[in-house]
């Protein structure tokens, strides 16, 4: 099932990687009952202990490793963990399969060259409705691409979440989009009805990472937007989960102004979390912060020619952490004024 | 505008889900005028009690709607959604992903988005703002909406909730009412001609008589022209898409 879909699977062919711990990969079920650190660190976190699973996002890129399945949560240029992206353009992580609703995440990964095969519904800045980086990775024909419905993407998270090998979906037939996956099949139903649908391969990951408005230091993330988008179904279906947010709070604190069903990410299904504030930079995180629209024009603008784009990385993408990143947009806004 | 408005005539509780500005517009004006019972979105993750100004908050939230419960909700069919379309052929297939060879576009657009279960599981209509021979193509170059021919060749798991309503552009009304079920002229807009249309559209449209000239789409009312200007588009954001002639 791994290769039926095409899009996930290390490039060795195995289905999966060796943990740093040396466990097992895709293939493995009892991975998704535990999620604990390659270290144990983060099991013991869920016991109430200390700083719990606290980290870094240079920590989190440390975890993984050239040739991984990686979710990225968000949707087209909202609540992306672009900290972690940045964090990510500055390892030498590469060869990623990346799992997406995409926006300017996939645009800067692909314009880095990280990213081998893109599995997603679409890429979309949202307000620039198309993605410049995404557009022209593929008409340089450099980005290997899964292009799936998003009903179908839906599922494939869902089917991962589940440990279920498919689900079926009412999409993709009589579309181009079972021409460009020719692996993908149909199952029929063993009901009266007999119907025959599109059966969604599961879309295991081998990590995911999301951004979320708050989280507290074991793991338990909270939206505060009105989108949760799919952000737990990555974590869910993912082998390891990364939790980036806004803020760490207590978790008393989490539910003292807003609803329980807020808290969309629970601890079970996190290994590791960072406070990023300004995070989701320049993409939307609400309420904590809107898009920079500014910003974002001068991101599409960049990417039109290698001079400017050269330009942009230097300025932007260059320094050693995100705080340098940070100092650099103030700095470019205050130009702006 | 009244045009599209008039694509969700009768729909009675759906969701009406507009992609772009003048679909969005005209969603807002079929439930102010004949269709009240419509459900319409804030374009992200609400269902709103009113009809804003294009481009203004709601004040008034009726539901919750985030993205994989619209999801749902398209797989459960109670919405009629207006999509765009780069490409659109005579059977209604639709190409919003890429131009050229899919490996290597030529140029690379969205991505195919929801279009392939929209196609599948609740009735669509398609706006498009510049009728060209460049959109209106003999075939499309990837299959993203599935249009008749393609439905009926997939089988009955594809035809069963499958259901293309209109086609609007700037210049005229279509349907795929043809016994082969291609896309034919229900109404060109006042002052265009049949010829125009046709120059416009890259294969053979039904419903171009040589003879008489095919019914012309009604013009807006007093009222529709007052909740268009003053109410909906106060901004004239619609020009954007379609400037006035």
């Amino acid at each position: 099932m791994n290769d039926a879909h095409g899009g996930h699977g290390a490039p060795d062919g195995r289905g999966g990687y060796a943990g740093p711990d040396g466990r097992g990969g895709l293939d493995e079920p009892d991975r998704h009952g535990g999620h604990g650190g390659p270290d144990g660190h983060a099991r013991d976190a869920g016991r109430g202990g200390g700083a719990g699973k606290v980290m870094t996002v240079d920590a989190i890129v440390g975890r993984l490793e050239s040739g991984m399945t990686l979710g990225i949560g968000g949707w087209g240029s909202r609540r992306k963990p672009m900290a972690l992206v940045r964090a990510l353009l500055r390892s030498d992580v590469t060869d990623l399969t990346v799992l997406s609703c995409g926006g300017p995440d996939v645009g800067l990964l692909a314009a880095a060259g990280r990213v081998r095969k893109l599995v997603a519904p679409f890429v979309t800045l949202d307000s620039i409705p198309l993605e410049p980086h995404f557009r022209a990775a593929r008409e340089r024909g450099a980005l290997e691409l899964v292009e799936l419905d998003e009903a179908m993407f839906l599922q494939g998270l869902t089917a991962g979440a589940q440990r279920l090998p498919f689900l079926p979906v009412r999409a993709g037939l009589g579309s181009d989009v079972l021409r460009v996956n020719p692996a993908l099949r149909t199952v029929t139903s063993p009901y009266a009805d007999g119907e025959e649908l599109v059966a969604v391969p599961a879309l295991p990951m081998d990590a995911a990472v999301v951004h979320l408005d708050r989280a507290d230091a074991l793991g338990n993330g909270q939206y505060l937007g009105p989108d949760p988008y799919f952000d737990d179904l990555f974590c869910e279906a993912a082998d390891t989960a990364y939790v980036t947010c806004e803020r760490i709070v207590a978790t008393a604190e989490l539910t003292r102004d807003a609803a329980p069903q807020t808290l969309l990410v629970s601890r079970y299904a996190v290994t590791g979390v960072a406070e990023t504030p300004g995070g989701a930079h320049f993409t939307s995180c609400a309420p904590d912060h809107g898009r920079d629209e500014a910003f974002q024009r001068e991101y599409a603008t960049a990417a039109r020619t290698p001079d400017t784009w050269r330009a942009f990385t230097s300025r932007f993408l260059s320094g050693t952490d995100e705080e340098d990143y940070r100092t650099a947009v103030r700095s470019w806004h205050e130009e702006q004024r | 505008m009244v045009a599209c408005a008039e694509a969700w005539r009768g729909d009675g509780e759906v969701l009406a889900a507009p992609m772009g500005t003048v679909p969005t517009i005209a969603a807002r004006l079929a439930k102010l005028t004949f269709a009240p019972e419509l459900l319409l979105t804030d374009g992200e993750a609400l269902l709103i009690g009113d009809a804003p100004a294009v481009g203004a908050r709601s004040a008034v939230t009726e539901g919750w709607l985030p993205y994989r419960r619209h999801l749902t909700m398209v797989m459960g069919g109670r919405r009629h959604v207006m999509m765009g379309a780069s490409q659109i052929d005579r059977f209604g297939n639709q190409n919003i992903s890429c131009v050229g060879d899919w490996r290597q576009p030529t140029r690379q657009l969205l991505g195919a988005r929801g279009a392939p279960a929209n196609t599948l599981n609740n009735p669509v209509s398609y706006w498009i703002p510049r009728h060209s021979p460049r959109v209106f193509v003999e075939r499309v170059d990837m299959i993203c909406g599935v249009g008749y021919d393609s439905a009926a060749a997939a089988g009955p798991s594809a035809t069963r909730f499958h259901e293309l309503r209109r086609v609007v552009s700037d210049l005229g009304v279509f349907d795929f009412g043809t016994p082969e079920r291609a896309m034919r002229v229900v109404s060109l807009h006042p002052g265009v001609t049949a010829d125009e249309v046709r120059a416009a559209t890259g294969f053979p449209l039904g419903g171009l008589p040589d003879g008489p000239l095919p019914d012309r789409t009604r013009e807006p009312t007093t009222g529709e022209l007052h909740l268009i200007r003053a109410v909906l588009d106060p901004a004239g954001l619609r020009e954007r898409e379609v400037p006035a002639p």
